[in-house]
């Protein structure tokens, strides 16, 4: 009976999409006040609509109604309450209705906070939220329906994959999501904008806090997935350039794109069109993301509900959002007028440099992560691309990126001083030598990557901090005036500091630990040491301890560092008998500079286990640089200027 | 300038274009890439100074198997009996994965030594080429030098009873 009302909820709301998508496009086009004001209120009611889908849907789980087919395909009665939530979007159909709930509560979110907005824009914005809802309800609802019931209902069900059977997943699809879905805002704003044939100030101050939102979000998302595969696939690896990572990474990086282009349209009123088209391509790769894990066009560790019919759907989604809004991009574009002019050498030559940068950076990654399928379609074989293509085609153009940051935000807008922002940075690039000599000297010469990449992580850090140095006046004025500046100092300016600090420690973070990592693999007997960078570990064999649905083989492994305890590391097999999988669990002890990792593998039936042990320095960094890129975001989105709403397009913007 | 706008959609036409014949095909279906074509060039040390190394040229002549392993690898004294005993009836070569030269020498003393030559590559840069991805892997190679059937996993009396053994013999022909 609930999962019956769930999917009455679901119909109901694709009703109110359609009206959401057509009226008040109609009523903005017509300057017809009673259509315009209908947006706000369907978007509300598609919202709590969906919200009862959900709650549906995770009732069956959270009862054990084994008679809807999803829940029997993904969840099983012995497994843990937490998994049988997150089961919830584990899974192909329930991570579309999840989508669907967050491309609903974004639609809310417009519809609450943009009181400030004009009527006519907002009712637009919303309808082009209505469409996109559309599409994909019609999608859940024609071809993955999540509330599909079977009788007689299976006695139990068959489980959730169990390497999704971990916190770390559990929370990566939902901010994952929030960012892929939250870039929908900056694409419905920019097809609005097309529509009206207008951007100005204003509209650039409206789209800010929601891409800036959408990236913090998948910032967030990304971190908790690559952080997932460090510790559960038990590789001691955090990135492998699957095409699914990928798909996640294009947006971001677009994303990353659109927030600076944006902030050249708010204060220099120039790059509109550019910023339009940034807007439509960072939602665009969200949906060529959605395309490339369900419509099994390319093999990936992610790929799930491989089904060409669901990709055909899909495809034609993409046919007309993409190709449509990129059609009316080519159609209104020319005519949008371009305001304030600049020299090369400027803030905003900086950030087109950053742009140009970003967009190269995405188009390679996006050429390498089809250029499979590309291959396949032309009948030249199957091959696949992997690590070194990207290691040598987007690492190369993040090294002038990163040496730009450094420099950008010391240039003045319009026409900037150089040499006056280099002689600043002199500090900033002592600091990198020193940090390329002292790399250079400690790997003997042979660490020419490492001292680079640690070499560009300390530029970028000390030339933010001296950035953020001269904006206080900070010991060349008195410290009360230093104090006075701190106070004022605008939010999004200190979260550009703390964001760009963040990819600083990424960056040592990502360098150190691909490079400088120790690797053990062999086989051990119960009382086998093994050293590893000053670590003894000694193997104390391993116990069979049953859990809630598995049953793991825990080993244990006494640390030591000179004779002194460390710690005991356990690291665990897990075979979970429904689903006839074995996963691993690796043991990490970190010091905050390094991590000691260990996985336990393969038992020979008389006592030799094969054992894995890295050492990996700086590893993570990598997840507290994205925390901190992170918060540097959410610190700018709470800047009182950008807050959401807030701006009123007749004011000026305040400089 | 105006043609410059047409760009972002005619790109994703093209892309798009792909997508639909792309969804027509299957990308499950990756077999060995290297499945009857010639081996890859190579050529690796030995492990023992009395036995020789491996390289793309001992590959021909007659039928061999190519079996990947290390010392490290559980699964490999699993499978290591089998090939002890395939070794009586075809030439087996090793090929010895991202080991250490004294682990995979004490391995072989203690277990026995069926491989006729035995290659290392401790970096597994060679492993790459032959679209290794975990050990132990078997390859079959006939006489002309090319792959002709690739085993991922340790060899069981039954896989080489079924899969291994007709091959060999419809090589032999």
């Amino acid at each position: 009976m609930i999962a019956e009302l769930g999917q009455f909820a679901l119909a109901l709301a694709l009703v109110v999409a359609v009206a959401q998508s057509t009226v008040p496009l109609i009523g903005a086009a017509r300057g017809d006040a009673a259509l315009t004001a209908f947006a706000r209120p369907a978007a509300y009611v598609q919202l709590a609509c969906i919200v009862v889908a959900f709650a549906a849907l995770t009732h069956a789980y959270v009862t054990h109604d084994f008679s809807v087919v999803n829940v029997a395909r993904n969840s099983h009665s012995t497994m843990p309450f937490l998994y049988r939530l997150t089961g919830v979007w584990g899974n192909h159909e329930g991570s579309m209705l999840l989508w669907i709930l967050i491309l609903a509560l974004m639609s809310a979110a417009v519809a609450g906070f943009g009181a400030n907005l004009p009527e006519a824009l907002r009712a637009r914005v919303l309808a082009v939220q209505g469409m996109i809802g559309t599409a994909f309800l019609l999608f859940t609802l024609f071809t993955s329906n999540p509330f599909a019931r079977q009788f007689p209902p299976p006695m139990d069900g068959r489980e959730l994959n169990p390497l999704l059977q971990d916190p770390g997943l559990a929370f990566h699809p939902p901010w994952l999501y929030l960012g892929y879905v939250g870039f929908s805002v900056a694409f419905s704003f920019a097809v609005a904008a097309l529509i009206e044939g207008k951007v100005d100030p204003a509209w650039a101050r409206w789209v800010r806090p929601w891409t800036l939102f959408a990236w913090v979000a998948l910032t967030i998302g990304i971190a908790l997935g690559s952080w997932w595969a460090y510790y559960e696939l038990g590789w001691g690896g955090w990135w492998f350039w699957d095409p699914v990572e990928n798909a996640s990474f294009m947006p971001w990086i677009i994303g990353a794109a659109l927030l600076h282009s944006a902030v050249v349209v708010e204060k220099r009123d120039a790059l509109k069109s550019w910023t339009i088209l940034l807007a439509l391509v960072a939602f665009s790769f969200s949906l060529i993301g959605t395309f490339l894990v369900r419509s099994g066009v390319l093999t990936s560790v992610h790929a799930f509900a491989v089904d060409p019919a669901r990709g055909v759907f899909i495809l034609m989604i993409l046919l007309v959002a993409i190709g449509g809004s990129l059609a009316l991009y080519a159609w209104r574009a020319p005519m949008l007028k371009s305001g304030g002019l600049f020299q090369p050498l400027s803030r905003e030559g900086a950030l087109v440099l950053n742009n140009l940068l970003l967009a190269t950076g995405a188009a390679t990654v996006l050429l390498g992560t089809l250029y499979p399928l590309f291959m396949d379609v032309l009948g030249a074989g199957k091959v696949s691309v992997g690590p070194p293509y990207f290691n040598a085609t987007f690492v190369p153009l993040m090294v002038p990126l990163v040496i730009a940051m450094g420099v950008g935000p010391l240039l003045s807008w319009k026409r900037a001083d150089l040499g006056g922002a280099l002689s600043r940075l002199t500090v900033a690039a002592s600091a990198t030598v020193v940090v390329i000599v002292l790399v250079l000297y400690a790997s003997g010469g042979s660490g020419f990557f490492a001292a680079a990449g640690l070499g560009l992580a300390a530029w970028l850090f000390v030339a933010t901090v001296i950035e953020l140095v001269g904006r206080l006046r900070l010991f060349r004025a008195p410290l009360s005036e230093s104090l006075d500046r701190w106070r004022a100092l605008p939010r999004s300016a200190l979260g550009m500091t703390v964001a760009h600090a963040g990819l600083a420690v990424a960056i040592a973070g990502m360098t150190a630990s691909t490079l400088f990592q120790e690797e053990k693999i062999l086989a051990m007997r119960s009382g086998d040491t093994v050293a590893i960078r000053g670590y003894e570990l000694r193997f104390q064999g391993v116990t069979a301890v049953p859990g809630p649905n598995y049953q793991a083989d825990r080993a244990r492994f006494v640390v030591t560092s000179g004779g002194a305890p460390v710690t005991v590391l356990s690291p665990e097999r897990r075979f979970y008998p429904v689903q006839r999988q074995q996963t691993t669990e690796a043991a990490i002890h970190t010091t905050g500079l390094a991590d000691l990792y260990v996985v336990v593998g393969d038992s020979d039936g008389r006592g030799a286990w094969t054992v894995r042990v890295y050492h990996n320095p700086l590893v993570p960094w990598i997840w507290a640089g994205c925390m901190i890129m992170a918060l540097g975001g959410g610190l700018s989105l709470t800047d009182r200027r950008l807050r959401v709403g807030a701006p009123k397009r007749r004011l000026q913007p305040a400089e | 300038m105006r043609w410059l706008y047409l760009a972002p959609v005619a790109i994703f036409a093209v892309v798009a274009g792909y997508f639909a014949v792309g969804l027509t095909r299957d990308p499950g279906t990756l077999p060995s890439a290297l499945l009857n074509k010639p081996a890859p060039e190579f050529a690796l040390p030995p492990l023992n100074p009395d036995k020789p190394g491996l390289a793309t040229a001992d590959l021909k002549g007659a039928p061999v198997l190519v079996n990947v392993w290390a010392s490290w690898c559980v699964p490999c004294r699993a499978e290591h009996p089998i090939l002890i005993r395939l070794a009586r009836e075809v030439p087996v070569l090793g090929f010895n994965y991202k080991d250490k030269t004294e682990d995979a020498r004490r391995f072989l003393a203690e277990l026995g030594d069926p491989y006729a030559k035995i290659g290392t590559d401790p970096t597994g840069r060679a492993a790459i080429d032959w679209g290794v991805y975990g050990v132990p892997e078997t390859f079959v190679v006939d006489a002309e030098g090319r792959i002709r059937h690739r085993h991922v996993g340790p060899l069981t009396d039954r896989v080489v009873a079924e899969t291994i053994r007709p091959l060999l013999k419809s090589l032999a022909r």
